[in-house]
């Protein structure tokens, strides 16, 4: 077990270098005009430096006056010791500014994955034991709809109806106008107040391949000799869909949760922009859109790490779960 | 789904001649089976029709439509635009006599005069005199001089300096002004002026010039003349309250308004101008305002109306809005413009209205589906070439080949692609590649980012086909590698392919949609069902214009939908397992 976690922590190591030169050098393939208009923005302030050495400081900065693989040796240099640089739109160190917006990511990713794992497993259950019933055939389309529905689509009739029509939550944002005057419960209340379309949108839009999901894994698991054989000794149908049944279906979910475990971290970039959510996908979104290299770097980095952690616990939760794989 | 029932039915039926009657009639080829599990289940055909529709109406209506897909409407609309000014008049406004003028510097002095209450000014070397002659009304005059007199023991030499003839009256009242010793003198009813400097004496008169009034002159018609004369004698007539006055030989006739400091000039019976404080002007020079429309301005002001009915000029009356901007007034009059049709409800023409340009909607949704569609299904191909390339080689060799291959699939699986498209998206924007290029680059590196999950699932199949008895026969009985890859491997992963394909279609068209939303995907003026949707981004049709977004996000979700239905359904046809 330890020389397979060791050795799939050096493979992960080796992908995020390659990623990482590949996310690299796209980055730099990116119109040089960012730097040169942020050099000349920067020129304009009152006692600054003059836009030709302003152009080459921020060059040699991000190592953008050297070819490209020197360039990412020296970025990964700093890398490995924790410095991104300085975020150009943000105005503060990357890591500090990842620090303040990681946490509102976190918060709505951990909401919906609750509410997620809460709605969708039941309802994935019920399906699979009443297969081919009206209920089966409802549960299916409404999580078919689910995987279908586009994310932007429904967080806009949502906003639509609940904050147009009906006027219960802001547009945007995460805090309300009087949140300053707020009591700390009342801040705290606040802030959720203004989750909960973002976490309404990206739990239907993710319940439905989870659901899925189970009702396979459990219908592959009806179909066992044991759950036969369970049946044969005359237990409950409750008994044998709770207690045989669904214990083994888990396997496979709980190595697909393990999988989307670390994508907490990653943010959703659609709703968070469209809720104009402060977390680390709106911050992305404006950083990428607005060319900031040191930032978007940091960040899909950021993501590539966070889809190999993914598949890395998948594997380690599939060995643990099911004692009949053997790792090597 | 014939073209495997063919395949199918290539392999010889050995068992029908073991089998009896009633046994054969239920032997189906196994592409049967799966075509008859697939129609058995509602989901499924319900996705197939929802995907039939969808084509009819992507690319049949797109012929049948009698619009075109970037065809703009226009409209025509009433707009309020500005026809005309007023204001009441607070400041002096100068007539000088006909053939004289009276010059810019002199009005500026005359102001600054009559704000001291002083009786002359001077001006670019000429001395004017202002004699008030009533409320606000003053007469300018001009210092002219006619001659400089020299005189010598008693003995004066006449020098003539003006235009004006030097007579002898003038002289002989200068004569006796002199022996006065005074400054003015009289002769002919006109006064001249002394001044003195050294020996030398000069002879001035003083020329009525101007008359300088508060009072606008509203003339009835365009070739009513309203010279100094004219103005004169009606103001002093005003100033006298008199009820008629004459000009030359015309007789005028003069009636005061109530209540307001105006009058009306009538000749003849007929009203030939007006006289009062308000002063109208039309936005453009070229047109003339009727005494009547100023008349009706005027009440309209002094009613607080906001808007009032008036002669056009042509006869046909229409109304004017009157707006008032601190001391000034603004009338205004509706003027026909032809614009976009924007956001024109749904209705006979435009069955679903028309968007942001002026487009027809329906017609839009209809190319959208065209090129989502399209885009779809050559994404779809080329994943399902580098996917099969790439897991076919990697499963059938396996050992060093397998694992690099594989690491590739793990190095491009970990790419973020979300931001990748945003970045070469924004590139795109600024390199501004033609729309139509950038719709082939998105397909390309939608393409390029979504294979490996197809070369996995090839690659666990033939890891899994490889050892099957069927290969060592292939492999016995020295079939070359090529066709056994593609005679014997290949068609094995065929039934996983389609539902992959089939599945991934519709997230090919949720991505594509999501970046066209994001405004990176496919650009106007090609249409997409994203970048239809993207039009909410502005508040204000999020609010007002459900028919813009909505249509468009509906059928998105509708042809996913349909999509993800025939996949399920396929994967449950052809999986023996799933067997109900």
């Amino acid at each position: 077990m330890k020389k397979f976690i060791v050795r799939r922590l050096l493979l992960g190591v080796v992908i995020l270098f390659f990623v990482s030169i590949i996310i690299y050098s796209i980055e730099r393939s990116l119109p040089t005009s960012y730097v040169e208009g942020k050099a000349r923005a920067m020129s304009q302030k009152q006692g600054a430096k003059p836009y030709d050495e302003l152009v080459a400081d921020l060059n040699a900065s991000y190592g953008l006056d050297k070819p490209v693989l020197p360039g990412y040796f020296s970025w990964l240099g700093k890398a490995i010791r924790g410095q991104f640089g300085e975020s150009w739109v943000w105005h503060q160190p990357v890591t500090e500014k990842f620090g303040s917006v990681i946490w509102y990511s976190f918060a709505l990713g951990l909401i919906s994955f609750l509410l997620e794992i809460f709605i969708a497993i039941p309802l994935g259950i019920i399906s699979a034991t009443k297969q081919y019933s009206r209920t089966d055939y409802a549960i299916t389309v409404v999580a078919l709809v689910g995987i279908s529905l586009p994310s932007f689509f429904f967080a806009t009739i949502l906003k639509w109806i609940f904050s147009i029509h009906l006027g219960w939550f802001d547009l945007y944002g995460i805090v309300s106008r009087m949140h300053e005057q707020m009591g700390s419960l009342g801040q705290l209340l606040d802030i959720g107040k203004h989750l909960v379309l973002p976490a309404a949108t990206l739990t239907i839009v993710s319940i439905g391949s989870l659901m899925r999901y189970t009702r396979t894994s459990m219908l592959e698991v009806m179909n066992a000799d044991y759950i036969r054989t369970a049946r044969a000794k005359g237990l409950s149908e409750k008994k044998v869909i709770y207690h045989h049944a669904f214990r083994n279906s888990l396997i496979p979910i709980v190595t697909i949760l393990g999988n989307s475990l670390p994508n907490l971290f990653a943010g959703a970039m659609i709703t968070e922009t469209l809720f104009q959510i402060p977390g680390i996908g709106y911050t992305g979104y404006q950083c990428l859109v607005q060319g900031d290299i040191p930032f978007t770097m940091f960040y899909m980095v950021f993501l590539a790490f966070l889809t190999l952690m993914g598949t890395f616990i998948a594997d380690i939760l599939y060995a643990v779960v099911d004692p009949r794989v053997r790792v090597n | 789904m014939s073209k495997e029932l063919n395949n199918e039915k290539e392999h010889p039926d050995n068992t029908s001649l073991a089998l009896d009657d009633e046994q054969r009639v239920k032997v189906l080829s196994p592409g049967m089976l799966v075509a008859k599990r697939f129609l058995r289940n509602k989901l499924a055909v319900a996705g197939l029709v929802i995907i039939v529709a969808m084509f009819l109406f992507s690319f049949l209506g797109g012929v049948v439509s009698p619009y075109g897909e970037s065809q703009v409407f226009r409209t025509t609309e009433a707009t309020w635009k500005d026809y005309a000014g007023a204001s009441y008049n607070d400041t002096y406004r100068f007539q000088a006599k006909d053939g004289a003028s009276m010059p810019a510097a002199a009005q500026q002095r005359f102001i600054l005069a009559e704000g001291k209450g002083e009786e002359s000014f001077e001006a670019g070397g000429i001395g004017y005199s202002l004699k008030k002659a009533g409320e606000d009304l003053y007469l300018i005059s001009a210092e002219q001089p006619i001659a400089t007199v020299l005189t010598l023991k008693g003995k004066s030499s006449y020098k003539e300096t003006g235009d004006i003839p030097l007579t002898d009256e003038i002289k002989k009242a200068y004569e006796a002004a002199e022996a006065a010793d005074e400054d003015t003198f009289e002769a002919d009813g006109i006064s001249y002026s002394i001044s003195q400097s050294g020996r030398q004496v000069s002879i001035s008169c003083s020329q009525e010039l101007a008359l300088a009034t508060k009072k606008i002159f509203n003339a009835a018609s365009e070739e009513n003349e309203e010279g100094y004369d004219f103005q004169r004698a009606a103001l002093e007539a005003m100033e006298e309250k008199a009820d008629s006055f004459t000009v030359g030989e015309e007789e005028f006739t003069l009636e005061a308004v109530e209540g307001q400091d105006a009058a009306e000039i009538k000749k003849d019976g007929e009203i030939y101008a007006t006289v009062s404080t308000l002063l109208v002007s039309p936005q453009t020079s070229a047109s003339f305002l009727s005494l009547d429309f100023k008349e009706k301005v005027e009440t309209a002001i002094a009613e607080n109306a906001a808007s009032f009915t008036a002669d056009n000029g042509d006869g046909t009356e229409i109304t004017y809005q009157l707006q008032k901007k601190n001391t000034q007034y603004v009338i205004r009059s509706q003027k026909e413009t032809t614009v976009n049709a924007t956001f024109e409800a749904p209705g006979r023409t435009h069955l679903l209205g028309t968007d942001g340009n002026g487009m027809d909607m329906l017609t839009r949704l209809m190319y959208g589906g065209r090129i989502s569609l399209l885009i779809g299904f050559v994404v779809i191909l080329i994943e399902i070439v580098i996917g099969v390339l790439i897991g076919g080689i990697s499963g059938y060799f396996g050992g060093w080949i397998d694992t690099l291959m594989m690491r590739l699939v793990d190095v491009v699986i970990c790419i973020p692609s979300m931001p990748l498209y945003i970045i070469i998206g924004a590139v795109m924007d600024y390199y501004q590649v033609d729309p139509r290029i950038r719709i082939y680059l998105l397909c390309a590196l939608l393409g390029l980012l979504t294979w490996p999950s197809m070369a996995r699932m090839v690659r666990g199949q033939i890891l899994s086909l490889r050892e099957q008895e069927f290969m060592i026969a292939t492999e016995a009985t020295g079939i070359r590698i090529s066709r056994r890859i593609f005679r014997h491997l290949l068609p094995n992963v065929i039934p996983q392919l389609i539902v992959m394909a089939t599945m991934g279609l519709g997230d090919v068209i949720l991505t594509e949609a999501t970046l066209s939303f994001l405004g990176i995907g496919v650009k106007f003026p090609f249409a997409s069902w994203g970048n239809i949707v993207n039009a909410v981004n502005d508040i204000y049709v999020l609010t007002n214009y459900w028919f813009v977004w909505i249509p468009a996000g509906f059928l998105i979700l509708i042809t996913v939908l349909g999509f993800n239905f025939i996949g399920d359904g396929l994967r449950d046809a052809f999986d023996p397992k799933m067997k109900r």
